[in-house]
């Protein structure tokens, strides 16, 4: 099969970039879309052309790195995976293909269809975790967990953190993310004594880097490769209502341990 | 020659960790902050020692290449991590542990590492739950196991279909927390293109930041390598994309020994090859093997029939045939080459004949598919992904591919190479497998080496040096390992030649899996090593790179890591042709048990099985590089066994 | 002060203040529509029913400025939010934007906006009585008598009011944004400030759905039964008169 891809292409953060339209070689069904890239790239790089800069690396889609608007949805036409588990044969023979990188203004481009997402790592660094020092662990059966929690715990924990949930929503808010994160910790038990400081202090960085707000549009539900439910967004919600009642505790400083 | 001192403590096997870390020296708490550790890669070994380093009070940078300190390739592990917690009551213990991993090695690790990664597995689980990593539970809320390869107990801890996800954000947790307090200095899309050595000490490293393409050099008082392992030198693997071999060659390049590099795992159930195309192989995860059977026709005839029409005396369930007591959990290695017999025979199922059925039919009967659903559900989807087949309906197909490197870097006890003050964790060092690694075990050493090996053993060194003695970036050795990143570079970009990076890539892949793959033979790695030194000296001058130097190019990138691949791919098939026996995941076909060997008439193995040779190779091989052109050297550490008979490995 | 005022600096905090002013919009609507459905008994009942509410003048101006209070504060959350929400994704997307989401999600602040002009629109009509604005002529004029006292003859003003096809359409219109608007924002409601889970959501969809849509039928029945049901006829007739000469017509309200 072949199809045309039209790719955003742009040299770097303070360039201008544009739409180039590109012609596939002859493509098996059972390629995956990046393979298809590569393809595209390995014909660019003969013919002397720059090839198309895109994320990607474990190709199984677990590590999140790779990212791509595909005809509009953030990891193409399929439900609950990413991008590098888009296979041809969900594309018929001549589709015209927009490719496009994630858009959020948190995310700044770095190249083509790469773009940065530090911001992810910065909300994780204001509280994304349970404060303990290795070795200070009690036995790991101390605390019983109630099942329930733990499989809701999971599903939350399951976040790639690949930033799709961003890339869709109109208003680049990243609630689905932060809430996955606090409710995978705000469930367990052992994330009980920072619950309150630790969603104050991600939602907090969230709106620092200049995240939009969530309008509940359900965008970032559908394209969410782990299928991360919106209950968690209320259940951040309602967590930063306890936070701001509660109030901050006395001569403590923020971030960190 | 290197001086190889492996610091194993003396004393009995299960005193030897904790006498070591009573005797080894300290570091005082007003000190520890005068040094700095430099750590590179971020995966499980990485993230958890620098976090942990960090909360020791040390001043620590890490470096990735990736956009964030999450992504590394530790995050693919699907069936779980080891530990000898004894929760099931079904007979575990550190020992046990202990010995599993040692004869799943084949032998050929060391004893006095092996026992201390089974007795700190147990405080690993006790971290990661400590740390939120919502492992799997049982309804009481207590922690739930499954069993794996290798072991008849037990003891594996699992996150459903991700472990490996679910521990590496658990240590990503940590790092992160110890980088928003200003512990930890986190550089990303920085990836390791030099290791400097000052004074035969590791003092610091050359980076180069992906975005801008500015290349900076680092200094600290050690330097820790925590990388991963180098199976992307087959090209195809199910290793990520990026996964390379990059910072422990240049490691090698400046002395530090590379351990076994023939040592290569490759994994019995991976989505078996459709095309030429192909980027990379996934992996099933080898819990499935705990509720499928592998099958494949008795008949050649029957190999092109829809599995349904194969009535079940016309299966032959090999494994299960061939290894009765482990049946279809025998070990990684012994698995994957019954699969390859099998499919040598003509008997390989699927477009390539390359492929084994892996059939879910008994156990969806037996407990129902919602049971099945429950346990593997993302693994099914991901398959149903890839191959568009429903694996509730029908088999999956399955075929081995290259998973994982036991060989790395030569460490010692305290995981420090022979360049002192560079240390190597986690699958790039050598240290913990042997020959073989046994399932759900990656994430086990991993952890262990991060969280609780080095963080205790560094300081041996450190205690060795001044504080504040660090030397200054602007020394000659800096300069000198600065301007040889910048001429390779400059060679990359000023190659006018008509073939990309991963052509060459593609090339080494064929070579290395036709010829250092599961089987080997004299013949073809003497062979396997002219198609390689020939295909270095093309890369030398037909290769074209595109792009500049200061700006994001990922064409540059693939340059340097695959031009540190095809020098690898010829030192491990060095290695496997130095290696005249067979262990683990290394086999030699002149090396096999026959119908004519006692074992094999006592049914103690089969015939086919690898036969080791003791007597002669009981020894870890650590390559010296000698300079560009030379041969390298072999420096042989023995392996003395005090606590284990060294016995051939049944699984029958 | 520090708690109000950590509230609006938050994404989060806003959209509390989205939810609960929004609930209380809502709570309004439903009661609005009660007064107003009494147009379908006798004249005297909504008559009755408007007087007793200005016998009241403190607690009819406190639930004004209240209402007023609400509206202001719900619109000044949404502009800020607005603002930082275009901010964080100034550019769409070629191949197609906004996947899997509802319409009615995506033009919030557009039928936001309309509601508000409608709110202004329909303060002058009924509540300030301009004449200039509802085709008819001056509501003021309007008076009947009620147990004897002078009151205005509302009955009257809605029957003439809606007799006009562009006011109608224009309710009409508004109201038409309003369901989608409540469809959307009831539902959110529950989302911003938590109440929800897998198991209520399901739930909370349904009520979002049934609320506006009975509150769309209420409202939307009124001006259709009086502009094409006929509703009121011969009253709107006299009152016509009445209007037109200033008289009263003691006779109608009885």
């Amino acid at each position: 099969m072949k199809v045309k891809i039209k790719v955003w292409r742009q040299k770097n953060r303070n360039s201008n970039g544009s739409f180039v339209t590109y012609d596939s070689p002859d493509l098996n069904p059972n390629m995956s879309f990046l393979e298809m890239l590569d393809v595209v790239n390995e014909g660019l790089a003969v013919k002397g052309d720059e090839p198309i800069a895109f994320d990607h690396d474990c190709r199984e889609g677990i590590c999140g790195t790779c990212s791509l608007v595909i005809d509009g949805k953030p990891h193409g036409p399929h439900k609950g995976v990413a991008t590098c588990q888009t296979y041809m044969r969900s594309f018929k023979e001549g589709d015209l293909i927009t490719v496009e990188p994630f858009r959020a203004t948190p995310f700044p481009l770095v190249k083509d269809l790469v773009v940065d997402r530090k911001s992810f790592d910065r909300i994780q660094q204001a509280g994304g975790f349970i404060s303990v020092r290795t070795g200070s662990a009690p036995d790991a059966n101390a605390v019983p967990v109630p099942k329930e929690n733990a499989d809701l715990a999971m599903d939350a924990a399951q976040c790639i953190g690949c930033g799709a949930c961003v890339a869709a929503c109109k208003n680049a808010s990243a609630m689905l993310f932060v809430s996955a994160k606090v409710s995978h910790l705000g469930l367990l038990p052992q994330g009980q004594p920072e619950r309150h400081r630790r969603v104050k202090a991600m939602v907090d960085q969230m709106d620092a880097e200049g995240f939009g707000g969530c309008t509940v549009t359900g965008s970032c539900e559908a394209v969410c490769p782990k299928e991360i439910s919106l209950d968690f967004i209320a259940r951040m919600n309602r967590d930063y209502a306890m936070s701001l009642l509660k109030g901050d505790p006395k001569g403590i400083a923020g971030g960190g341990a | 020659m290197a001086t190889l001192n492996s610091n194993i403590p003396t004393g009995p096997l299960a005193g030897k960790w904790n006498s070591h870390k009573f005797s080894s020296k300290l570091i005082n708490p007003a000190n520890k902050r005068k040094y700095k550790v430099i750590v590179v890669g971020a995966g499980l070994a990485g993230a958890s020692a620098s976090a942990t380093l960090a909360e020791l009070g040390y001043e620590v940078e890490n470096f990735v290449f990736h956009d964030s300190p999450r992504r590394a390739h530790s995050i693919a592990a699907q069936g779980g991590i080891n530990a000898s917690k004894n929760y099931q009551n079904d007979g575990d213990s550190v020992h046990r542990l202990f010995y599993d991993t040692i004869k799943g090695g084949d032998y050929r690790s060391r004893e006095a590492n092996v026992h201390r990664l089974a007795e700190v597995s147990v405080n690993i689980i006790d971290q990661c739950t400590a740390q939120g990593v919502p492992f799997a539970r049982e309804y009481g809320g207590l922690l739930d196991n499954r069993s794996f390869g290798g072991a008849q107990v037990s003891r594996t801890f699992y996150a459903r279909g991700q472990t490996g996800q679910q521990l590496l954000l658990g240590a990503y947790s940590a790092l992160s927390r110890m980088i928003g307090n200003g512990g930890v200095k986190s550089h990303t899309h920085a990836e390791m293109l030099d290791l400097v050595v000052v004074n035969g000490h590791a003092k610091g490293i050359i980076v180069r930041d992906l975005q801008t393409g500015e290349i900076t050099r680092h200094v600290a008082d050690a330097v820790v390598l925590a990388t991963g392992g180098y199976g992307n030198v087959f090209n195809l693997s199910t290793y990520a994309r990026g996964s390379n071999t990059t910072a422990i060659w240049r490691a090698y390049k400046r002395g530090a020994c590379f351990a076994n590099p023939c040592y290569t795992q490759i994994h019995p159930t991976c989505i078996p090859v459709s095309g030429d195309y192909q980027s990379k192989l996934t992996l099933m995860s080898e819990s499935l093997r705990n509720d499928g059977r592998i099958w494949v026709p008795k008949r050649k005839e029957d190999c092109g029939k829809a599995p349904a029409d194969i009535p079940e005396e016309q299966r032959d369930y090999f494994l299960e045939r061939m290894y009765g007591a482990f049946g279809n959990l025998a070990p990684r290695d012994v698995s994957s080459r019954a699969a390859k017999y099998v499919c040598d025979e003509g008997r390989g199922i699927g477009p390539t004949g390359l492929g084994v059925y892996l059939d879910f039919s008994d156990a969806i009967g037996r407990l129902g598919e919602s049971k099945i659903r429950e346990r593997y559900g993302n693994l099914f989807a991901i398959y149903h992904e890839i191959t568009a087949e429903d694996a509730y309906k029908t088999p999956m197909r399955i075929f081995p591919a290259v998973h994982y490197t036991m060989g790395g870097l030569w460490v010692d006890y305290n995981l420090m190479s022979n360049v002192p003050g560079l240390f190597v964790l986690g699958e790039a060092n050598f240290s913990d497998h042997g020959a073989n690694r046994l399932g759900a075990s990656a994430l086990m050493q991993g952890l262990a080496d991060g969280y609780f090996v080095l963080p205790s053993t560094i300081a041996t060194y450190l205690a060795t040096v001044k504080p504040g003695s660090r030397p200054k970036v602007d020394q000659a050795e800096f300069k000198e390992a600065e301007e040889s990143v910048r001429a390779m570079t400059r060679h990359f970009l000023g190659s006018k030649g008509k073939r990309t990076p991963s052509s060459f890539h593609k090339e080494l892949g064929k070579i290395m899996w036709e010829y250092c793959g599961m089987a080997r033979n004299k013949a073809g790695l003497e062979k396997a090593i002219q198609l390689i030194s020939a295909l270095r000296e093309e890369y030398r001058t037909n290769l074209m790179v595109s792009g500049a130097e200061n700006e994001w190019n990922q064409s540059l990138e693939v340059a340097g890591r695959v031009a540190d691949f095809i020098e690898l791919g010829e030192l491990m098939c060095r290695d496997a042709l130095m290696r005249e026996e067979s262990c683990g995941g290394h086999f030699r076909e002149e090396y096999q048990y026959t119908g004519a060997d006692p074992e094999v008439q006592q049914g103690l193995v089969n015939s086919g099985d690898v036969k080791r040779r003791d007597d002669q190779f009981a020894f870890v091989a650590a390559w010296e590089h000698a300079g560009a052109g030379k041969a390298p050297v072999l420096n042989r550490e023995p392996l003395v066994y005090e606590e284990v008979k060294m016995s051939t490995r049944s699984y029958k | 002060m520090n708690l109000l005022l950590r509230i609006w600096r938050s994404s989060l905090g806003k959209k509390y203040v989205m939810a609960l002013t929004g609930a209380a919009l809502f709570v309004f609507l439903i009661g609005h529509l009660v007064g107003n459905l009494q147009v379908f008994g006798k004249p005297e009942l909504i008559n009755r029913y408007a007087a007793l509410l200005k016998s009241q003048p403190g607690l009819l101006w406190g639930a004004r400025i209240g209402l007023l209070a609400c509206v202001g504060m719900h619109i000044a959350a949404a502009v800020t939010l607005l603002q930082a929400n275009r901010a964080a994704r100034p550019v769409g997307y070629a191949g197609g934007d906004a996947y899997g989401s509802t319409l009615a999600s995506r033009v919030m602040p557009m039928s936001g906006l309309v509601i508000l002009a409608f709110i202004i629109y329909h303060l002058l009509h009924f509540t300030a009585m301009q004449p200039g604005i509802n085709g008819v002529g001056d509501f003021s004029k309007l008076r009947g008598e009620l147990d004897g006292k002078p009151v205005t003859d509302v009955y009257a003003m809605m029957i003439l009011g809606f007799q006009v096809w562009w006011v109608v359409l224009a309710y009409l219109v508004a109201q038409t944004l309003l369901f989608l608007h409540l469809g959307h924002g009831l539902a959110s409601m529950f989302q911003s400030l938590g109440l929800r889970n897998h198991v209520w959501w399901p739930r909370i969809q349904v009520f979002a759905r049934v609320a506006s849509l009975a509150l769309f039928i209420g409202y939307g029945s009124i001006p259709v039964a009086i502009f094409a049901g006929g509703l009121g006829k011969d009253y709107a007739a006299k009152s016509k008169i009445q209007l037109e000469t200033g008289s009263i017509q003691k006779e109608v309200v009885r």
